[in-house]
């Protein structure tokens, strides 16, 4: 057989890996075709939202739902007390905590839930809502974790003996009744030793603030109960829709096979959406009470007030160094705040997710993390925010340290980085904490980084900039941000990565169909990353079919294999992997096929682009399209038909993208106001898939980083009141504020995964952060800045150069 | 975010507007273009149980720029203003300031009757009107009067304008010289953190009469007659700015919030005004 095409253009078809292919997602997206839950209309669907309590801690001593059962169209409201027969006033955190699905006798943040009220629609539960009448009596608030471990006021009654004693946590001893857990990592001993003795110490502390993710679509289900065939349909905005029907089925006794779990369209998550919400439960038993479907959506204030927040860790370091600026150990203790419950999102025996990063790029002989879990009166959660495990606060603590030992050494910021990078020949690197980093070549990305954007004629306009500025001939300073990050994305190896006790595996089934197109589905959900284009790329280039005739479906836990979800980036990593593996099982048995066809012997054929061929004869070949459709109507002699794969991908290591950010930056010191005027992004994820949806993801992170930079937090009173409830205080940019970005990359392909790929979506937020918080603190390094915390919104800015005498 | 219930009235005149609300008194409020109204119901901070929208009853939409007045109907939308191109020559202060406000989705919506009416010490249009000496028509069961804009703020979310009354059109004197509105927010959509309006006239290297307003700084928008007294007559030299700033900050009295503290709000609000006498001053 002839071909009319060149090999280039069989390439060209497949829209494989490599290629800025177009989402196919966007269609329906961007005509508002989108399905997302709260699209879902049942027959006779009820509602169903909360009381919440505007207290942040208080006693509860009566809950009086007379009235609110007299609205009209108000079913039921539900209590604690309804649902502690059926053992579900409380339920099991991912952190190994419990907590109230319903106020069990006290609430500990604003915003708890206290009751559950379900009527005909949502505005008939609207005013239920306001005719629950609850009596609290207020308590003691304690928003400061280092207060609530020297304060008498116990948060957790629940969690202290009737002696007073303090039982173990999940994570080990306890020292305080407001205390979760000690976790450590490394060499205490020999760390404080070379600290000691080290010829340069550099100490900080800084507060890395609560945030948000804010997802635009904000949490909420749909629960349906099927009272005829015992069947649970649970739609939900789920990260992890098959840990989801793992938990619903061990909470609720329900079997795992009569439970279904969907996740539908998701508007963004962020790591909002990975944990298990009240909502869930309520909506879940609301619907087995009434045998109706119950729908709850969160609205705005619910979200940021009481769904996942992320960060707020305080974390003092010490670095040390020779004199030349060699590192030589470093130190770092977080007080991590986890408010009323600790439902952190993190693999089981990484309580501080993988803080113990914290090393980044450098290759540091000794170092030492302690951290510090506290109970206060806030919100639960402590999501990763668009990023592995705590990795952005790791980063962001040492690229501060990194800063503030530069200041100490009085040293250019980017020359202490490149002499202390671990080497391209030093990889696979075991870090002083314990990861094992499988690539890297930080060398050559920074040097392309710093030639790109001029980084010495910068720093010399800088400097002209502050002469100008003591003469008094401008009001505004230049600030340089830099920032080199690794990431640790991908969990995980089943060994050591685990939630609820689910190994963090992922997986990929194919079903090649007879015509020559093909159904892959996988155990992540897409939010927005464009799984159904990249991953029916990934397919395309490994057995040889059309991107375009492969169809990508994730997120119904009845159809798809069994994974652990999308969030720490581990979609690529994992299921992506799975996805090569699943398609390489194809190709095996497609090889067979072919052989038997041109008859010849399975290894006289071999692959290419889109069909096999005979070796040496490349004139004989049989095209992908044709195998599919024999391994559908021929008798094979020792082949099965049909044409299928599964993989369970259990990855060796984790994968580790790296990138080099500079940001540069105007600062009027007469108003607080930020101006950026540059922002260079280089990333190397490994093998990139589509560079368009990686440039996509890029752009979304960095707004996300200068949004949480520059201005976006959750803050709390003294009272416990969240301050920030909505987006007008609650920093979300838009195009306006956003700067233009250069995006830019190398590529170190990860070598222990199949394709070579590391993961892209969390990296700008993981060096984005660092790298907005840099500029503007070294704007001010002249002036004798060390160190301010974030958020740098106008009026802590102005308070920055006010303290340094700027305004005198 | 949902409101209490409430009756939608939709009367097609005036009077059954103020017949609407004369029966029900202050459980009655009109609704504009509802981008400060509804935001409120739905946080439930304000209940309205009979709720009049006032977009068919006609006669409040027009610009009329005539030789030395302009007046500006109560349901002109900032969109419009922003719009109007004799508007813009007659007086571009009010283009400058409508810009800043919010973003253009609430633009198209919020109205200038509805922005000078609300109260909230956020909205930018007070203390635009009160820069530009305007005066508010309001009617009411007893007929119509006139409040000046300077006289019509008490505190916040209380005006002159009584219950019963609705707002009509704002009428502005022909603004003379240079102007400048300046503002400070931390993003789009937001209210200002300082906010100065500014208008100069000039008379060679003189300044002979200066108006000056500040918004978000007070419980109400702030005319400063004394910040503009301490121009006239100077050249707005760095002692005459020094002069104004001072005078200004005597009549603000900001209160600490997400946007910061009362030191940083009374030092951004001299910066927001000096930078608006300086760009006025330099178009008068
Ligand atoms: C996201 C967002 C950002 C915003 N940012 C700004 C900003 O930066 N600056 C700013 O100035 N505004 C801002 N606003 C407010 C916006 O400009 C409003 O539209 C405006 O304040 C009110 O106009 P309205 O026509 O929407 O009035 P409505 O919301 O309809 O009414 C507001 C109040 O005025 C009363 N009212 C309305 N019309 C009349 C009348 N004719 N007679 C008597 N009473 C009347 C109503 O009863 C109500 O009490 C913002 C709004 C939003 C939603």
């Amino acid at each position: 057989m002839k071909d009319d095409i060149s090999r280039e253009e069989r390439v060209d078809n497949l829209k494989g890996m490599g290629c800025s292919r177009k989402r196919v997602e966007d269609a329906r997206f961007t005509q508002g075709k989108g399905n997302y839950v709260d699209d879902i209309k049942l027959d006779g669907m009820l509602f169903g939202d909360f009381v919440r309590s505007p207290y942040a801690h208080a006693r509860i001593k009566n809950i009086d739902t007379a009235a609110a059962l007299e609205v009209p169209g108000v079913l039921a409201v539900l209590t604690a007390a309804d649902l502690e027969p059926l053992g579900l006033h409380w339920m099991p955190t991912l952190a190994g905590d419990k907590q109230m699905v319903l106020a069990d006798g006290k609430v500990l943040f604003q915003g708890q839930e206290v009751a559950y009220v379900v009527a005909e629609d949502r505005y008939a539960t609207a005013d239920g809502i306001e005719a629950v009448e609850v009596e609290y009596e207020e308590l003691p608030v304690i928003v400061n974790p280092f207060e609530a471990l020297k304060s008498d006021v116990v948060l957790r009654e629940d969690l202290v003996g009737e002696d007073g004693s303090i039982p173990d946590g999940a994570h080990g001893p306890r020292k305080h009744p407001n205390h979760i857990f000690t976790w450590d990592a490394g060499d205490k001993g020999t760390t404080e030793e070379v600290i000691a003795n080290a010829e340069v110490v550099a100490s900080e502390s800084m507060y890395y603030h609560r945030t948000h993710p804010c997802p635009l679509e904000t949490c909420g289900c749909v629960a349906s109960m099927d009272k005829v065939n015992g069947k649970l349909t649970l739609w939900g905005t789920f990260q992890a829709p098959h840990a989801i029907r793992t938990v619903v089925s061990l909470i609720s006794g329900i079997e795992e096979h009569n439970i279904r779990v969907i996740s539908p369209d998701i508007g963004g998550g962020f790591g909002n959406k990975v944990g298990a919400y009240p909502g869930y439960v309520c909506s879940v038993v609301a619907s087995i009470v009434t045998g109706k479907p119950v729908k709850w959506i969160e609205d705005r204030m619910d979200n940021l007030m009481t769904t996942a927040f992320a960060r707020d860790y305080h974390m003092t370091g010490k670095i040390s160094a020779t004199k030349d600026g060699k590192i030589t150990g470093l130190h770092c203790h977080v007080t991590a705040d986890h408010g009323g419950f600790d439902a952190c999102a993190d693999p089981t025996k990484f309580p501080a997710g993988f803080m113990n990063i914290c090393t980044g790029s450098y290759d540091i002989p000794t170092a030492y993390l302690e951290v510090d879990g506290v109970y206060t009166n806030k919100a639960p959660g402590g999501v990763s925010y668009r990023c592995s495990f705590r990795v952005t606060e790791a980063v962001y603590f040492i690229e501060r340290m990194i800063e503030v030992l530069a200041i100490e050494l009085n040293m250019d910021a980017a020359e202490l980085r490149r002499i202390n990078f671990i080497k391209k020949e030093q990889f696979p690197y075991t870090a002083a904490l314990g990861w094992e980093y499988d690539s890297g070549d930080y060398h050559t990305a920074w040097d392309k980084a710093l030639k790109t954007v001029d980084y010495d004629g910068l720093r010399a306009e800088q400097a002209q900039r502050v002469e100008d500025f003591k003469a008094g001939k401008t009001r505004k300073l230049m600030g340089i941000g830099l920032s080199f990050f690794t990431e640790i994305v991908g969990a995980g190896p089943v060994k050591n990565c685990d939630i609820l006790g689910l190994g963090m595996f992922d997986s990929c089934e194919i079903r090649i169909h007879p015509t020559g197109s093909a159904i892959a589905r996988l155990g992540t959900i897409s939010q927005g990353q464009g799984h159904a284009t990249t991953f029916a790329q990934i397919l395309a280039s490994e057995i040889g079919l059309p991107a375009d005739s492969i169809t990508i479906e994730e997120g119904d836990t009845d159809t798809a294999p069994y994974g652990l979800g999308t969030y720490g980036s581990r979609s690529t990593p994992v299921a992506g992997a799975a996805t090569a593996m699943a398609g390489r099982k194809i190709r095996a048995k497609a090889q067979m096929i072919a052989a038997y066809l041109l008859e010849v012997h399975d290894n006289d054929v071999e692959f290419d682009v889109d069909r096999f061929v005979v070796k040496g004869a490349p004139e004989k070949f049989k095209t992908m399209k044709e195998i599919a459709f024999a391994a559908y109507n021929q008798a094979i002699p020792g082949i099965e038909p049909g044409l299928e794969a599964v993989s369970y991908y259990d990855p060796p290591n984790m994968t580790y993208p790296f990138g080099a950010y500079v940001c540069v930056m105007d600062i009027d010191v007469d108003t607080g106001v930020p101006e950026i005027r540059r922002f260079y992004a280089l990333d190397d994820c490994g093998t990139r898939i589509n560079p368009m949806i990686i440039e996509g993801q890029v752009h979304g992170g960095l707004t996300e980083a200068l949004a949480v930079a520059l201005g976006q937090e959750i803050a709390y009173d003294d009272m416990g009141n969240v301050k920030t409830g909505t987006l007008m205080d609650f920093f979300l940019p838009t195009a306006w504020e956003v700067p233009n970005y250069e995006t830019d990359y190398t590529v170190t392909p990860s070598p222990h995964h199949p394709i070579g790929a590391k993961g892209v979506g969390e990296s700008p937020h993981v060096g984005g952060v660092p790298c907005f918080s840099n500029a503007v603190q070294d704007a001010f390094r002249p002036f004798g800045n060390r160190h301010t915390n974030m958020p740098h919104d106008h009026w802590r800015i102005w308070r920055t150069a006010n303290e340094l005498g700027l305004h005198d | 975010m949902i409101p209490a219930a409430f009756e939608y009235h939709r009367p097609q005149d005036m009077a059954g507007v103020l017949a609407v609300l004369e029966e029900h008194g202050d459980d009655a409020r009109v609704m504009a273009g509802g981008h400060s109204l509804i935001p409120m119901m739905k946080l439930r901070m304000a209940e309205v149980p009979h709720l009049i929208d006032l977009q068919d009853v006609g006669g409040m939409s027009d610009i009329d720029v005539r030789a030395d007045s302009i007046v500006i109907g109560a349901m002109v939308t900032q969109a419009e203003i922003i719009d109007h191109a004799e508007l813009a020559d007659a007086a571009p202060i009010l283009r400058e300031a409508a810009l800043q406000i919010a973003d253009p989705q609430v633009r198209y919506m919020g109205t200038v009757g509805g922005n000078v009416a609300n109260g909230d010490p956020g909205n930018d249009m007070p203390g635009l009107m009160q820069c530009l000496n305007a005066v508010f028509t309001v009617v009411g069961p007893d007929g119509e009067r006139d409040i000046p804009a300077r006289e019509f703020y008490e505190a916040a979310y209380m005006t002159a304008r009584e219950d019963e009354e609705v707002l009509t059109a704002v009428t502005i004197p022909a603004p003379k010289g240079g102007y400048a509105y300046e503002k400070q927010k931390r993003k789009i959509g937001d209210y200002a953190t300082a906010a100065a309006a500014v208008q100069i006239v000039r008379d060679g290297s003189n300044c002979v009469s200066a108006s000056i307003a500040m918004t978000n700084l007070s419980d109400t928008p702030v005319y400063s007659e004394n910040a503009g007294a301490a121009l006239v007559g100077t050249s707005v030299d760095a002692a005459a700015l020094g002069a104004a700033v001072a005078a200004m900050l005597d009549d603000i009295d900001p209160t600490e919030d997400n946007r910061g503290p009362v030191a940083f709000k009374n030092h951004v609000a001299g910066v927001i005004l000096r930078r608006a006498i300086e760009r006025a001053w330099s178009r008068a």
